[in-house]
């Protein structure tokens, strides 16, 4: 079937989200709309899905007008979501899920039997491996998402909307990701592929239809260059890199030594990591969200329960502090989800900016604020930061996700460091506001503060990283140069080691005799597990395995031990 | 906090096993390693504590008699005499060894040793409690009998707690529902002369709750808990101001409700001890069981008992596969008013044949406390109702027995289970985890 949006425009009070868009999906096609965080794709197509009601417009299939008073409405006409937040219910099981909402019955009980049947002929045509009878909750978010895709596919979805569907999968689960897109498409599926991502963009669809600021601004073929696509969803020509000289970094400032973090069930999130981060070096974490990063920089900060190990920032022992001690040897963090730990939504600007230093005697005479000294800080840093707030008193929720976190950025940077952890620094974030966030990373590392970032985007960690780490399953996969290849990286995330991805080691026998090979960079590794490169952002060399500092590595055993 | 991360104590080769070819379905996933918890330890050692204080030291040297059945019943069974004394002893160690095993374990036993503990706790109190007083001799089958009673009004406030709960809807005016639906039934029993008009007058009253409490807490999405206790008041106080106006002025033209049936089912009655338990029942005692199972069916299996977890649990995913939250929640919050309603008119149509000022006395909270203690689930309100309902007919058969232990120890005893229930001495119990949260359409 053919669906057509025609001169659609979705407004909330006085904000535009979509403006006169016109977009026809045709059958036997992946059409892709691209286009930045906030640039409105998520508004379209939960108008179209039924969810929110256009301001004006109307959406069409097959030349004719239909208007859907909800999501029943869009699915009864075949239309069928996966949802960016998936919606699925973390204590049913995948054949709850699947029927819920399309529940066949016999008499007054519910016939699950069918359902799991349906379940399995579907999981069979598109080799998708799911249990119909596994807790959705326990399932890697790989197979979570396939289980939304049989939703759809249950319900005889002839256009299936992705919404950035590849935002919590590793590379290698996007591949798989793609190639069910493929499939589904020459099933005679029409798919509507929602990303920011310009490679898996450029992969995989038919058209493209380029979104900013809620308007349709091109629609052009997957030849298109990446830099093109990059202009066309930013408005400008954009710099996709950073501008940094290499880090001048030498002994280590951050020490982490075995440390482990325990969640509440005894399950072990983090597993005995040992790294340095260097002066004036960034270490970015890289990894499929879940393995690990977020407890990492939560337990940096002494915000985790159960934590073993040691972690000193230039001999000072950090763990079992409280969290007011740890910022004051001079950390600033940044939390993974700003709205609901790094701001205080109803709160002004210049309160959020504050938080952590109300107590200071700057912003505080005894238990009374400098209310004044409290507005003046914001004034300078609101100007300083670029942040676009109405005043420094409007409520801190009623920015736009840049600002915001910009509010944060500037609260964490506006004091002397010795460690920076960021946690998806630019997440939700436009792009001008990305370039900004990341220079002033970059200008923060050059005062020879030790930054540790963590991201999920690659393309982040390239731009920033003078080195990168990868997590898998609470694990330190291993550390590795910045121009280590995006396959490699891939790899390392999904669970091989660095010793075994590094491209001087044959790729498929997993470094069995590397120790005796001196070709491979196991060594190179190594160095850079307890050690920061060396002045260069050079790649990791196998020549120089001895370190400036003479440390042998306790952290051998995790990263270096190619024989392990 | 007594729970403590386990050191690990060796670590594992780091990279364990490289998958490249796993699929999504079976890769690896994390280590896990026991996290250490001394909460069950610590609480056995208080029982086993209180056990060896009080049921082995500071007992009677006398023998206790539970008797099995009465000199009329048709079938007689010998009485059981316990030895309060040594029986104190054995209760303790047994305690004392489970405390011993969760502390050596350092986690939690296994549920049937949490089980036994239990029940070892309560037949130690009830011989010790018996053996303190005059005649030490205690009917078994009363004692039942009269647990499931007094148990009947929470299982139905419980019920119709949990038919809210599922589906989003904290409910805190169970005891508005039960008072009113009390006070319902005494008034139009007593008009017209029927006792099934005044059922059908509870469960209407209490609807009438549920009414103002789904507008408000669903179309006003006014903060739940205070709605509820809004109601619980207000409730409290038109009934205490009616029934002080007209209830009590003209008892005879408003206040004289005649009794539902008894219902007695021959043969099985005359089985020892459970015979008049389970079919000697008044009306509402046998819809209880009824209601138990039915709710249970009709929660796991059948659609609409899906689509009610599946609003309680994520309203939002509900909503996106068409089911219409808030209707699906309003007519589970006026169903849940049904529920409660009967165990409302069990008050006045069943226990006591007349309406008196604030009746319920707070059986709407424990009703409350037993759908927590009972983790959400029909049958597991209904134990933990029969439990606090034993609770308080022990009390009420032991100030007959005449015990030097003050009375007012007894009075606190169903509060101090609740209070034991609910605090997670058994297990943390996770509710719905939409449950309060109002469902706004964007």
């Amino acid at each position: 079937m053919q669906l057509r949006l025609r001169d659609v425009t979705k407004k909330f009070g006085d904000f535009t989200a979509n403006d006169r868009v016109d977009l026809t999906v045709e059958p036997h096609q992946i059409h892709c709309l691209l286009g930045e965080n906030g640039a409105g794709k998520s508004t379209l197509m939960n108008v179209l899905y039924g969810l929110y009601e256009p301001t004006s417009g109307t959406v069409e299939i097959d030349g004719e007008p239909v208007a859907f008073s909800g999501p029943g409405d869009a699915m009864a006409a075949g239309i069928g979501m996966v949802h960016q937040h998936f919606m699925l219910i973390p204590v049913f099981t995948v054949a709850e899920n699947v029927a819920l909402g399309h529940e066949s019955t016999r008499g007054a009980s519910l016939d699950l039997a069918t359902t799991r049947a349906r379940i399995r002929e579907i999981s069979q045509r598109y080799g998708f491996a799911v249990d119909p009878d596994a807790v959705v909750e326990d399932l890697p978010v790989g197979v979570q998402q396939r289980v939304e895709i049989i939703k759809a596919l249950v319900r005889d979805a002839e256009v299936l909307i992705l919404d950035e569907p590849t935002a919590v999968l590793t590379p290698r689960e996007t591949d798989e990701l793609l190639a069910i897109m493929r499939q589904l498409r020459d099933g005679g599926t029409s798919i509507v592929f929602i990303s920011h991502k310009l490679r898996e963009v450029r992969a995989v669809s038919d058209v493209i239809t380029v979104i900013r600021r809620g308007r349709v601004v091109g629609r052009v073929g997957p030849e298109t260059s990446t830099d093109e696509l990059a202009a066309l969803m930013v408005g400008r020509d954009v710099s996709l890199t950073v501008d940094k000289t290499p880090a001048l970094a030498t002994g280590a400032a951050l020490e982490v030594r075995d440390l482990t973090v325990v969640g509440d069930n005894g399950v072990v999130l983090l597993d005995g990591v040992d790294f340095d981060v260097a002066p004036g070096e960034i270490l970015a974490v890289a990894g499929v969200q879940g393995n690990g990063q977020t407890e990492l920089t939560r337990a940096l900060v002494g915000l985790e329960e159960r934590v073993t190990g040691s972690v000193r920032l230039d001999g000072h022992e950090l763990t079992g502090l409280r969290t007011r001690d740890v910022l004051a040897r001079g950390v600033g963090f940044v939390p993974e989800d700003r709205s609901t730990d790094g701001l205080v939504g109803s709160f002004s600007v210049a309160e959020n900016l504050v938080l952590d230093r109300c107590h200071e005697r700057s912003f505080a005479a005894g238990p009374s604020l400098r209310l004044g000294a409290i507005a003046q800080h914001a004034g300078s840093e609101v100007a300083e930061y670029d942040i676009r707030a109405g005043s420094v008193d409007s409520p801190v929720a009623t920015l736009s996700g840049g600002n915001q976190q910009k509010v944060v950025i500037a609260r964490e940077l506006g004091r002397p460091l010795k460690l920076f952890v960021a946690s998806q620094p630019t997440r939700g974030v436009d792009v001008g506001s990305i370039e900004f966030i990341h220079e002033r990373i970059v200008a923060e590392r050059d005062k020879g503060t030790a930054v540790l970032i963590v991201s999920t985007e690659l393309d982040e960690v390239y731009a920033l990283a003078d080195r990168i780490a990868v997590f898998f399953h609470g694990r330190l996969m291993g550390i590795v140069g910045p121009d280590t290849p995006r396959e490699a990286l891939g790899r390392m995330m999904a669970g091989e080691p660095a010793e075994s991805v590094l491209p001087a080691a044959p790729w498929d026998h997993a470094g069995d005799d590397d120790a005796a090979a001196p070709g491979t960079l196991s060594g190179g590794t190594d160095r850079g597990t307890t050690n920061p490169l060396p002045p260069t952002a050079a790649p990791p060399t196998p020549s120089e395995p001895t370190s400036p500092t003479g440390r042998t590595a306790p952290a051998d055993r995790h990263e270096g031990n190619p024989t392990a | 906090m007594s729970t403590t991360a386990s050191q690990p104590t060796s670590h594992a080769p780091a990279p364990r096993g490289p998958a490249p070819d796993a699929d999504l379905a079976t890769s690896a996933a994390n280590r896990a390693v026991g996290v250490r918890t001394y909460r069950p330890a610590i609480g056995l050692g208080i029982l086993a504590l209180v056990s060896f204080l009080v049921f082995a030291l500071h007992t009677s040297a006398r023998e206790v008699q539970f008797r099995f059945s009465e000199t009329g019943d048709a079938v007689r069974l010998p009485d059981m005499e316990v030895a309060a004394a040594p029986f104190g002893w054995v209760v303790t160690a047994v305690l004392a060894a489970l405390a011993v095993a969760a502390g050596v374990r350092a986690r939690a036993l296994p549920r049937w040793a949490m089980v036994l503990a239990g029940l070892a706790f309560v037949a130690g109190f009830l011989v010790w409690i018996v053996g303190t007083a005059q005649t030490p001799s205690i009917s078994l089958t009363a004692l039942l009998a009269g647990s499931v009673a007094l148990a009947t009004p929470l299982v139905f406030g419980s019920l119709g707690g949990l038919l809210c709960e599922r589906s989003g809807v904290v409910n805190i005016a169970i005891e508005a529902q039960l008072l009113f639906g009390a006070f319902s039934a005494a008034v139009a029993a007593t008009v017209s002369g029927s006792p099934w008009v005044g059922l059908l007058a509870a469960v209407l009253g209490s609807v009438l709750v549920s009414v103002v409490l789904a507008l408000f807490a669903i179309r006003y999405r006014v903060n739940q808990v205070i709605v509820g206790v809004v109601l619980n008041v207000l409730v409290s106080g038109l009934t205490g101001f009616l029934f002080a106006t007209v209830l009590q002025p003209s008892a005879e033209l408003f206040n004289s409700p005649p009794r539902l049936p008894h219902v007695r089912i021959p043969l099985l009655a005359e089985i020892p001890v459970v015979g008049p338990v389970l079919f000697d029942q008044s009306v509402i005692g046998y819809l209880m069981y009824a209601t138990v199972a039915v709710v249970w069916f009709a929660l796991y299996r059948t659609r609409w008992g899906l689509r009610t977890r599946a609003v309680g649990e994520h309203p939002k995913a509900a909503d996106t596969l068409g089911v219409p939250v808030n209707a699906l929640r309003v007519r589970n919050v006026l169903l849940g008013g049904a529920v409660a309603g009967l165990g409302g008119a069990f008050y006045t149509l069943v226990s006591v044949s007349a309406f008196t000022r604030d009746m319920t006395a707070g059986s709407g909270y424990i009703a409350l406390a037993a759908l927590i203690f009972g983790r959400w689930n029909p049958v597991g309100a209904l134990l933990a109702s029969l439990l606090f309902g034993f609770a308080s007919n022990l009390e009420s058969i032991l100030s007959f027995l005449d015990t030097p232990v003050p009375s007012q120890f007894l009075a606190m005893l169903p509060y101090v289970v609740t209070i034991l229930a609910v605090a997670g001495l058994v297990g943390r119990s996770r509710g719905p985890a939409a449950s309060g949260e109002p469902y706004v359409k964007e």
